[in-house]
């Protein structure tokens, strides 16, 4: 018998946070696909300097990774920080204010970049009033999450809000340190570090905001979303707990192996890459820990869509953190460096892991949020073949562009002379470049049959609102989630 | 009490959970940021010197279109890379790049030892239209780059002053002169001379590597 408390969560901020992430993840998509197909026909950008690639390139990771990504982990910590910890948001004003701004931020961000304001960091390029704007937001988006925490009717904080919670606090902290600058004007700044010490700075941010926002972020995503739609507790706990500090602490060192080889002391590249390897035992950790949990489900798996997405992206999040180690391999990394073999890489983990989990959760919050059933489980499962055939044929381009590339620039003839010339090379990429175009369109042309199944889902709808339920006595983790 | 119970601890307070986290994240970049900061000081080459205005301002058109999304500025000890592109990279050099361009992606060459390879009139026109000069490049065209004045909005000197409170070894009269230096010029023209800038330093003794 469940017994009901009063009050209801406040949900309807996760609606909006569900619809503004997908509208970005479309624009963000198809500003992706664009800058593909520039790389085959490089003149439709047709002498715009907003559609240039340069300009559309730092568009598109931005808009997934801030549009995209961030206003999924927002919508997601909210929802699931309220369950796990049995109240209502605090301060559900706050989180309005956060969601909204927001989107006003990677709006404003967006077009600054097309209009040529970028201060030359990769994932950072945002200009010095839009890395304030950031800084604010994100620290309410603090206030709120662990303002939830310190008012929750459970003793234990759950393993989801752990990751959600070194999101919010490491993040903060990188994005901070990275982004010191002195304006000049509104539109122009100087980094406070230069050269080779700017580099470690900026790869310490670079690095570790793919681990604790692309990785870290979403594996706050998977504790929470996972055990429930599979309907089990999490296999180990202890596990878990193991594989969140080992996470945190050995992350952080990782971030030179985006500079071997370069004008940094070797002490510091080799650290990076000793510490990249064994970061491949906390990442397994975690995927075996997940795999275990929906082992226990296996009819589960078959028939539910949300279910499926979120393990074929535990699948690929397997795959990017075995191949980000590799790669982290001095003499490999003189291969991969400066090749499409490091965007393969990012896209495995991007589009496999990070899209393919975020689907998947928003296929069991959509009818939950507004309380009906999905439109369509046919059109779910075709979405579900067009994004596993769109990520492997994007990998598998990159691979063999990335891996030619890399050795025939390596490649020397028997008098010592370079076998090929750069141009050469690069002509040579074509084939592999239309096949990623193609791939981009087969991932994307998925995300619009998700959105067009949503559209309907909505349309055939009733409003909900969900009582909380008072905690269970039993104060195992497990039963908490 | 065994490490269960102790995280027991950590998971049911709040306020330790964060101290925790941001304790236990903060260590590995402190180790590898402080030394930079207090310790390793990098001493410019003989032949690094601040950009002058119009290289500056064609640096920072540089980085407004995004050219380091394709090309790296690092050339690695390698014995191919170095054969292809000339003296390996050394941290003395970029001194004064703020922020750094090393690039992670070579999707056109590196351009780190560019400078005066090519005439500044080829330089021009593969800018305006890679293609003439490069049959098969997929690099976009700048065409918009010979219609602008490179410092219409007359900050360059202001650029200078906040990189001069930053320490580089600008003099006041230098900064003073800047706009006249400048004056006429169009992007196209100050993007050019930042590209004919990017030379070895020959005074490098090569045989001690990278750094
Ligand atoms: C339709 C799907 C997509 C297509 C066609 C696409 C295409 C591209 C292209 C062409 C590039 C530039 C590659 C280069 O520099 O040579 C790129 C870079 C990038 N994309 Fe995507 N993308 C897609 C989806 C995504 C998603 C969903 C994410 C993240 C969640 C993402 C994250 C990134 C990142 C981080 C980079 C920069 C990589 C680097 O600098 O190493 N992309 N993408
Ligand atoms: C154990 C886990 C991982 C390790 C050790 C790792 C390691 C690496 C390495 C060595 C590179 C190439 C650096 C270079 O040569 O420039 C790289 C690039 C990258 N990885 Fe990973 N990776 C891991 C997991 C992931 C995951 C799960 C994602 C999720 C999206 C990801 C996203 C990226 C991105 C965006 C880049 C491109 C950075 C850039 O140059 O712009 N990585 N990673």
């Amino acid at each position: 018998m469940k017994i009901l408390s009063s009050g209801t969560y406040s949900d309807r901020l996760v609606s909006y946070s569900v619809i503004f992430s997908l509208i970005w993840s479309i624009l963000g998509m198809a500003a992706g696909v664009y800058v593909a197909l520039e790389l085959v026909i490089p003149t439709i950008d047709f002498g715009q300097e907003w559609l240039s690639y340069g300009r559309l390139r730092t568009l598109h990771t931005n808009a997934v990774i801030f549009g995209f990504g961030v206003t999924a982990l927002m919508g997601t910590a909210f929802y699931s920080v309220q369950r796990t910890c049995h109240v209502e948001l605090f301060s559900p004003r706050l989180a309005w204010f956060c969601i909204i701004a927001w989107q006003f931020t990677v709006l404003l961000g967006g077009l600054s970049l097309l209009a040529g304001w970028n201060a030359g960091k990769e994932y950072a390029e945002l200009e010095w009033p839009i890395d304030i704007l950031i800084a604010v937001i994100w620290v309410c988006f603090g206030i709120v999450f662990f303002g939830t925490i310190a008012k929750r009717k459970v003793k234990p904080i759950y393993v989801s809000n752990w990751f959600y919670g070194a999101l919010i606090i490491v993040i903060a902290m990188l994005h901070i340190v990275n982004s010191l600058a002195i304006p000049v004007t509104i539109s122009k700044s100087y980094s406070l570090f230069a050269g080779a010490q700017d580099a470690v700075v900026q790869w310490w941010y670079g690095h570790n905001a793919v681990g604790f926002l692309l990785t870290g972020g979403f594996l706050g995503m998977l504790y929470y979303f996972l055990p429930k739609q599979a309907d089990r507790p999490i296999w180990s706990y202890r596990l878990s707990i193991i594989a969140f500090w080992a996470f945190t602490y050995s992350y952080i060192w990782a971030g030179p192996h985006h500079l071997h080889y370069n004008a940094i002391p070797d002490w510091v590249q080799t650290l990076g890459m000793v510490m990249s390897i064994i970061l491949l035992a906390p990442s397994w950790a975690t995927m075996v820990n997940a795999v275990m949990t929906v082992s226990g489900a296996p009819q589960k798996l078959k028939t539910d869509h949300s279910l499926k997405f979120i393990v074929l992206a535990l699948a690929f999040y397997g795959l990017a953190t075995f191949e980000g180690p590799m790669m982290a391999i001095k003499s490999v990394n003189a291969v991969s460096h400066f090749t499409d073999w490091t965007i393969g890489h990012v896209h495995s983990g991007a589009l496999g892991w990070n899209a393919l989990i975020t689907f998947g959760t928003f296929y069991f919050l959509v009818p939950r949020l507004f309380n009906t059933q999905l439109y369509s489980k046919r059109l779910a499962d075709i979405h579900f073949w067009l994004a596993i055939s769109g990520t492997m044929l994007y990998i598998l381009a990159m691979w063999g562009a990335g891996i030619s590339q890399g050795l025939l620039w390596l490649s020397l003839g028997d008098l010592g002379e370079l076998s090929y010339g750069f141009r050469e090379i690069m002509a040579s990429m074509q084939p592999y470049y239309i096949l990623r175009v193609i791939a981009g369109l087969v991932f994307l042309s998925g995300a619009v049959v998700m959105i067009y199944n949503f559209f309907r889902t909505i349309a055939g709808r009733k409003t909900a609102t969900v009582q909380i339920p008072a905690p269970s006595t039993a104060s195992e983790q497990q039963v908490t989630v | 009490m065994n490490a269960i119970d102790i995280h027991r601890k950590l998971e049911e307070n709040a306020g330790l959970l964060i101290f925790g986290i941001l304790f236990v994240s903060a260590i590995g970049g402190l180790v590898q940021i402080l030394p930079s900061i207090f310790q390793e000081t990098v001493e410019p080459t003989a032949d690094t010197r601040p950009y002058t205005a119009a290289e500056l301002l064609g640096r920072d058109i540089y980085i407004r279109e995004g050219c380091s999304t394709c090309h790296s500025q690092q050339v690695r000890p390698l014995l191919a890379e170095v054969i292809r592109y000339e003296a390996p990279a050394h941290a003395g050099e970029s001194v004064y790049d703020r922020p750094f361009l090393w690039g992670s992606k070579r999707t056109g060459p590196d351009l780190s030892r560019v400078g005066e390879k090519y005439t500044d009139e080829w330089q021009r026109i593969h800018l305006i239209d890679p293609r003439a000069v490069v049959p098969k490049s997929i690099m976009p065209a700048y065409p918009w780059l010979e219609r602008r004045k490179a410092n219409a909005r007359n900050d360059v000197h202001l650029r200078m002053k906040a990189l001069q409170r930053l320490g580089h070894p600008y003099s006041d009269e230098e900064i003073a002169r800047a706009a006249d230096d400048v004056a006429g010029m169009t992007e196209l023209d100050a993007i050019v001379a930042y590209l004919q800038s990017l030379k070895i330093d020959t005074s490098v003794d090569q045989s001690e590597g990278g750094h």
